[in-house]
């Protein structure tokens, strides 16, 4: 179990950062929620693993009998928190799409001319 | 726990965010109202900082949410440093705030809403003893300035906000790899918990230390270190001026964090001086990258921007000095410097727009909230105060001075006291490199300011003089006010800074406060 965990996590882990170098803003968005996945089960991870044992603490169990309720409760934190903050992501990515006409992570295509915007169309503003 | 003052503590969270609540059920169009409670709630939170540092004792103040005892319920514990930088965010939140009613709380929705949730999260992040509740309050600040960094819309600040999210998300990545790393090795997330198992452990194991380390990185992304803090300035010069004023805190919150948990944790044990030495080259460099990108700075937004880098970079070389009296003289000059910083955000705010009055008001006011029958232009900035060429002028040179740490204002004040706690010793090549670096970048700081101020007031313009309000007056010299009080008490300051490190240093004090005597 312990290996299959380790390669979901590393799996996980190297995508998000590769998908996360990409250039179009998509990729980044889902190379930032692979690797919240992968932090997130080694948050659940470092509660170490166990299987079958109850999170609860009864009087009279064995202290090592029991799976370890904090890391859980942080996950839950740490997920809905990545999660939410993904959407907004996606919202400002989308905005940036409908602003400067790119997916590109500049906000503009490489290639094109560097500098704010599109300076043809600023300059009749001034 | 039953008199009312016990309570106060708790008061900067449940306050911001009680109000932020409300601005919601309010609608949009009613903005006299907002202002008023936002006004009301930013005053509040100023007193109740006050009055935090006022009874403050040598002894940390506890407060345990729902009465759960320390390593098992989440505490909020006070200390010297904790009440400084409440009164900091207060009077920078505050200053901010008042700016912003004059007309940029119009710019886009919900700024009312998004400003309270960020005074929260900043007052959370100070008054938290707990590892991972200090994550949630990290976040909550900075989901709150997400939205205030896109305040206002338009290219500019979309195409830096996408960066800055972006950014943010992956050290609260981090944040978390560290904290379970930490929570795995250790047991336990409560800080004083930790720093008792630490010393009664003999030392940490390699992977606490790499667990640190991680946590480490990512509060130097937060506090913008070279070389993980390039998205600070142009994510800062594009917010809205209110909302980079108040964004200005938010990079010290990183500060904060290192301070608290390196003297706790590595204060003295088998860990001691843990990560002193990468403190201190991140913080020199810190200071030489933020010299060289002001002097290279086209507007006063940027500039601002640099220097608030630069005053983070200062405070962690004086702690990677490992000096307590320069650490001390650093405290000073954080709380010096961020009141300057945050004072030029409002001042380039009020040039740019006496320059491009048309461009100015088509990016504030371009958005579908606008009413459609209010007259822009003629009345947005409400009744102009005369004299404001020698008004933003003289503030301007007041920031300057500040900033560079020139006499005889209180940025000299605390550089001075940091070059005087190093000098007092042993002088190790290390603090010759960072008196160094610290005059070097004093002068760099200060030339390019002058070169802006010369071009911004000296040279003829065809356009119009700037126009100050009242109410951005107010702000202004609430800022400049508060720098003028720490310049006149400065050896009051200074003394409060002393013993604010001296109680950080004494570790078992902490410990005792949180956990109580006694106890297992």
């Amino acid at each position: 179990m312990e290996i299959v965990l380790s390669l979901g996590i590393g799996v996980f882990a190297a995508s998000g950062v590769w998908l996360l170098l990409r250039p179009r803003t998509f990729q980044v968005a889902l190379g930032l929620s692979l690797l919240a996945y992968a932090v997130n089960l080694f948050i659940f991870a470092m509660g170490r693993l166990k299987v079958g044992a109850p999170p609860v603490l009864e009087s009279g169990t064995d202290a090592s009998g029991i799976a370890d309720p904090v890391p859980q409760a942080l996950v839950l934190t740490a997920l809905v928190i990545s999660f939410a903050l993904t959407a907004l992501f996606l919202v400002v990515l989308l905005a940036a799409r409908g602003v400067t006409g790119s997916d590109h992570v500049d906000g503009q295509e490489p290639g094109q001319e560097t500098g704010q915007g599109k300076p043809s169309q600023r300059e009749p503003g001034r | 726990m039953s008199a009312w003052s016990d309570h106060l503590l708790v008061l900067p969270i449940v306050l911001p965010i009680a109000a932020s609540g409300i601005m919601l059920l309010l609608d949009e169009r009613r903005s006299g109202l907002k202002a008023a409670i936002s006004l009301a709630t930013a005053t509040a939170l100023l007193v109740t900082a006050l009055a935090l540092a006022w009874r403050m004792t040598d002894t940390p103040e506890v407060y345990r949410l729902g009465n759960w005892a320390a390593p098992y319920g989440i505490v909020l514990v006070a200390d010297r440093l904790s009440a400084m930088m409440l009164m900091l965010t207060g009077v920078l939140g505050l200053a901010a705030l008042v700016f912003a009613v004059a007309r940029w709380d119009r710019a886009g929705p919900r700024f009312h809403a998004l400003f309270l949730l960020l005074l929260m999260g900043v007052n959370g992040a100070f008054l938290t003893g707990d590892l991972f509740n200090l994550f949630v309050f990290f976040e909550v600040m900075l989901a709150a300035s997400y939205g205030l960094v896109l305040h206002g819309s338009g290219e500019a600040r979309i195409r830096a906000g996408l960066a800055y999210i972006a950014v943010n998300l992956i050290a609260s990545l981090f944040f978390l790899v560290g904290v379970s790393l930490v929570y795995g090795t250790m047991g336990t997330l409560n800080m004083a918990d930790l720093a008792r198992r630490l010393s009664e452990t003999g030392g940490g194991a390699g992977l606490f230390e790499a667990g640190c380390a991680v946590l480490g990185i990512a509060f130097l992304i937060k506090c913008s270190a070279w070389p993980l803090g390039f998205w600070l300035p142009p994510t800062y010069a594009a917010a809205s001026p209110p909302a980079a004023a108040v964004l200005a805190i938010l990079s010290k919150v990183g500060v904060y964090v290192v301070v608290r948990l390196s003297l706790l944790l590595f204060g003295a044990g088998a860990s001691e001086g843990f990560g002193q030495g990468w403190l201190f080259a991140a913080g020199l460099a810190t200071i030489a990258y933020g010299t060289l990108g002001i002097l290279g700075a086209r507007d006063l937004m940027r500039a601002a921007a640099y220097a608030v880098m630069i005053s983070s970079g200062t405070v962690l070389a004086a702690l990677g000095t490992g000096n307590r009296a320069a650490l001390s003289g650093a405290l000073f000059y954080l709380v010096s410097s961020t009141l300057a910083a945050g004072a030029l955000f409002l001042l380039g705010e009020i040039l740019q727009r006496g320059r491009d009055p048309a461009a100015a008001s088509l990016a504030v006011f371009a958005d579908e909230y606008r009413d459609p029958f209010d007259d822009e232009g003629a009345t947005e900035t409400g009744r102009a105060i005369p004299a404001a060429v020698a008004i933003v002028g003289g503030a301007f040179l007041f920031c300057a001075l500040m900033l560079a740490g020139l006499p005889p204002l209180a940025g000299f004040v605390g550089k001075l006291a940091m070059f005087s706690g190093l000098a007092a010793g042993a002088m190790p090549p290390a603090a010759w490199a960072f008196i160094l670096v610290l005059t070097l970048s004093s002068l760099g700081t200060l030339m390019p300011l002058v070169r802006l101020g010369t071009l911004g007031f000296w040279v003829p313009h065809d356009d119009s003089d700037p126009v100050i309000g009242p109410l951005e007056f107010a702000a202004l010299a609430g800022l400049l006010g508060a720098c003028l009080v720490l310049t006149l008490w400065a050896g009051a300051a200074l003394a409060y800074t002393d013993r604010t490190v001296a109680g950080l240093s004494n570790a078992a004090g902490y410990i005792g406060a949180v956990l109580g005597r006694g106890t297992p």
